[in-house]
């Protein structure tokens, strides 16, 4: 077991080293000189000198790599150019926001997905497998901003149930925090219920035609016990690992769906720091969510190792 | 209601609409962008100077005239040579950490704009060369040459003054709790989120404040930020879109206000930034960008690009400002002339790249002048770039016509002298003629206003001939809010003013 970790543990170092020099070469790749970009629309010849060299930018690339990845080995990420603001500050201030969307996402991502899935496997070829199926193609179809603003529209403008857009937090006023939360998550949790309820008809379909569920029906079995607690389970599986992926790619920001409903979150951070080429704050964010994938990585392969026992030899 | 009873059976949580819980007098400011940095000295974008407007009093304002009138200055006094600006400040006034202010804050942020490092005010205030303390409640500024559009940029950001003991200590990071002296101190900032201000109760004009607090919250797509208005969730937006002006006439419950802005948008033409500009008959010929101004229809322009909502215009100020040079009218369009220019040119059938960012906005406008000065033999090729990236390719002169809008200064000079004079910054067309140059300088250094009108006829007639910048038009300033907020004030320069705002 320990050997496995300690196996596991001197991989990250390398994949973080060699993810900080594809961040930082990446963003070099950007078109457009960043003193340029943030000295504002005046484009004063001292302030583009003074942001050149705060930047370092007329340092050689091996040089400018080392400045900054110094910084991120003494917990530095660097400062936000257009704001003046810590990088390391704008994380924490925008992780639980992230953090609290990608979970309420997931979660009605499961609620309808999984639950659709069962239906649509369980009523096959019957008008409640059509619908779901219709409504899984409606949901990978429909494009976020779209549905978003259809949202605001009809129960913002319309009915006037919902905040139209913005974030409260929940330690302000959890009522409004979750009010907020709910089109904007529904919007992203739509999107990966469609994707959720096929999987979960397919494995369904699956794991219903095998063997020993033919037998637990032979027992005599009640229908729900077989489905919910025989058929499920297994089937879940594939469910579950694909759940988790979607849900790592949540954590890296909704970037659309954050514009549209103003959620301060870091797909919104990200996007507007690259227009603004504030590359500190680019480079530190990717940084992190690449650190915080590494590391749900890690923690799955430890999870799969303690489940597993074929794998602890 | 049956659409409810579907939700709650699919278990979604439906929330009530959420009561303000903030109290009357907030104002809930939708804004089209995130501000930068909030210190006056550092900060570089329009938005920015939004939320200032309520946050940073200035020595001195602009009225919806343009007109300069007093702020935290009295008076001012020119000296007989124009080199010194004596300027009288108010007394009474307190910065919001409560420090006072005198001639030696104002001082001292004449200096730190002046020196700072990074400070974006350092070029507007280049000619004051020292600052003496005359007494306690007055200034001078002395300056190497006459310098007229001083005043505009000491009621612009390099007129703001902040509290020299929060700087001090804050040093670069002031902008993350700047402390001012306007009629709202700053409460805090959760950057794309809001940014909340409640008022300052010393503030020295403190009569015309009735509301308590303002939050400012960006909100980028116009939509969105309309939808927020309709329901209640803000009570005032900038910069709706056009097409949204008609529906939003017809609601009783918001008014829409509109003004002409001091910007413009327009084309810049490369005619001497790179080599470029000799290799297309556009930069290399005055002719053939005679004939492709001639080919415009700056009203079918307007209308197709912004619905009518912006006023036409052939020069860097709109045509009702004092400064515009009546000498040189907007052009009607006039294809067939076009077309023998274009004949006596030699070149038929032009052709050239039109760069435009990839702002709607802004494409629609490369399209319409694509489309339009076709009928005169023009083969225009639109080549859609990220902003950040045309901007620096302009920079570099990798391009040969640019559409390219300016957010426009209460000074002429602001919107000129910096791209028209040779070799400076926003000088993207590479155009210089020492005959503009010393036009340029003398209307800087002319304080008589009549006196400069004349030059900036002069000017006019130069640079409206030769066509480095072909101006298009000036938007208008679109604002929608609540019927209930009253004492609204339509300023030209777009930003908002908070004194007399008040929620009924």
């Amino acid at each position: 077991m320990l050997n496995y970790l300690i196996q596991r543990a001197a991989t990250i170092v390398p994949t973080l080293f060699f993810v900080s020099i594809l961040i930082f070469g990446l963003q070099q790749l950007l078109p457009g000189d960043p003193a340029l970009i943030l000295a504002g629309e005046d484009h004063d010849p001292t302030v583009i000198a003074h942001l050149r060299s705060t930047l370092h930018l007329d340092d050689p690339l091996p040089l400018r790599y080392a400045y900054w990845a110094g910084g991120v080995l003494k917990g530095d990420l660097g400062e936000s150019q257009r704001i003046k603001k810590p990088v390391l500050d704008l994380i924490i201030e925008k992780l639980p926001v992230t953090l609290e969307l990608a979970c309420i996402a997931i979660v009605i991502a499961l609620l309808i997905g999984v639950t659709a899935g069962i239906v649509s496997a369980v009523a096959k070829d019957t008008f409640w497998d059509y619908a779901a199926n219709i409504f899984a193609l409606w949901g990978l179809s429909t494009p976020n901003f779209w549905l978003g603003i259809m949202m605001i529209l009809l129960f913002s403008v319309t009915l006037g149930w919902l905040p139209a857009s913005g974030y409260v937090s929940p330690f302000e006023d959890l009522k409004t925090n979750l009010a907020s939360m709910i089109m904007p998550a529904f919007v992203l949790g739509n999107a990966i219920a469609a994707v959720l309820m096929r999987h979960t008809r397919s494995a369904m379909l699956q794991v219903l035609s095998s063997d020993y569920v033919r037998t637990a029906r032979a027992k005599g079995l009640d229908e729900r016990v077989v489905v919910l607690k025989h058929a499920l389970r297994n089937a879940l599986i594939p469910v579950i690992t694909l759940g988790a992926l979607e849900f790592g790619t949540l954590l890296s920001g909704a970037v659309l769906t954050e514009q549209v409903f103003s959620i301060p979150g870091f797909g919104k951070l990200i996007v507007d720091a690259v227009f603004n080429r504030d590359y500190a704050v680019v480079q530190g964010v990717v940084l992190f969510t690449a650190t915080a994938y590494i590391m749900l990585n890690l923690l799955a392969d430890v999870a799969y190792f303690l489940v597993n026992p074929r794998l602890r030899g | 209601m049956r659409l409810k009873s579907l939700l709650l059976f699919l278990g979604i949580p439906v929330f009530a609409v959420i009561a303000a819980n903030v109290c009357a007098q907030t104002l809930r400011f939708g804004l089209a962008e995130d501000p930068d940095v909030l210190d006056p000295t550092l900060a570089r974008t329009f938005v920015g100077r939004v939320v200032f407007a309520a946050l940073c009093d200035k020595l001195f304002d602009i009225d919806d005239k343009l007109n300069i009138v007093p702020q935290l200055a009295t008076g001012y006094e020119w000296s007989a040579d124009s080199k010194a600006l004596t300027i009288k400040l108010r007394p009474g006034v307190t910065f919001h950490d409560g420090e006072k202010f005198d001639a030696a804050a104002a001082k001292f942020n004449i200096e730190r704009h002046k020196t700072m490092a990074g400070s974006n005010r350092r070029g507007e205030l280049a000619p004051v060369a020292s600052v003496d303390v005359v007494d306690p409640m007055t200034v001078r500024l002395n300056l190497s040459a006459p310098f007229a559009p001083l005043l505009a940029q000491l009621a612009d950001r390099a007129g703001m003054m902040v509290s020299p003991k929060a700087a001090q200590e804050a040093g670069d990071k002031f902008g993350v709790k700047p402390i001012c002296s306007g009629p709202f101190r700053f409460v805090e900032r959760i950057a794309q989120d809001r940014i909340v201000l409640e008022r300052y109760p010393n503030y020295w004009n403190k009569a015309d404040i009735y509301l308590e607090k303002v939050i400012y919250l960006p909100i980028v797509d116009a939509t969105v930020r309309l939808a927020n208005l309709k329901s209640g969730q803000l009570d005032f937006i900038e910069r709706m879109a056009p097409s949204d002006v008609a529906a939003l006439k017809s609601d009783s419950r918001f008014k829409v206000s509109k003004i002409t802005e001091i910007g413009y948008q327009g084309i810049t033409i490369n005619v001497g930034k790179s080599d470029l500009a000799q290799k297309n008959p556009l930069g290399k010929d005055a002719k053939v960008r005679e004939a492709f101004e001639l080919a415009l229809d700056r009203d079918g322009i307007v209308q197709v690009v912004t619905e009518g909502e912006a006023a036409v215009g052939n020069q860097w100020v709109a045509p009702d400002n004092t400064y515009y040079a009546k000498n040189m009218p907007i052009p009607k369009r006039d294809v067939a002339k076009a077309k023998a220019l274009l004949a006596e040119a030699g070149v038929p059938n032009p052709t050239f790249t039109l760069m435009t960012p990839t702002t709607s906005d802004t494409q629609k406008i490369a399209q319409v002048v694509q489309a339009m000065v076709k009928d005169a033999g023009f083969d225009v090729k639109i080549q859609s770039t990220e902003f950040s990236t045309s901007l620096d390719m302009a920079d570099k002169g990798q391009y040969e016509a640019y559409v390219l809008a300016w957010s426009g200064r209460a000074d002429p000079d602001g919107n000129i002298f910096s791209f028209a004079a040779c070799k400076q910054p926003l000088n993207y067309s590479g155009f210089c003629k020492q005959e503009v140059d010393d036009l340029l300088t003398k209307s800087r250094t002319t304080l008589d206003p009549a006196e400069r009108r004349k030059t900036y006829e002069q000017i006019a007639a130069i640079l409206l001939k030769d066509r480095p910048d072909i101006y298009l038009f000036h938007r208008h300033w679109l604002w929608a809010y609540t019927t209930k907020l009253t004492g609204l004030r339509t300023i030209p320069d777009g930003l908002v003013r908070v004194q007399g705002l008040k929620l009924n």
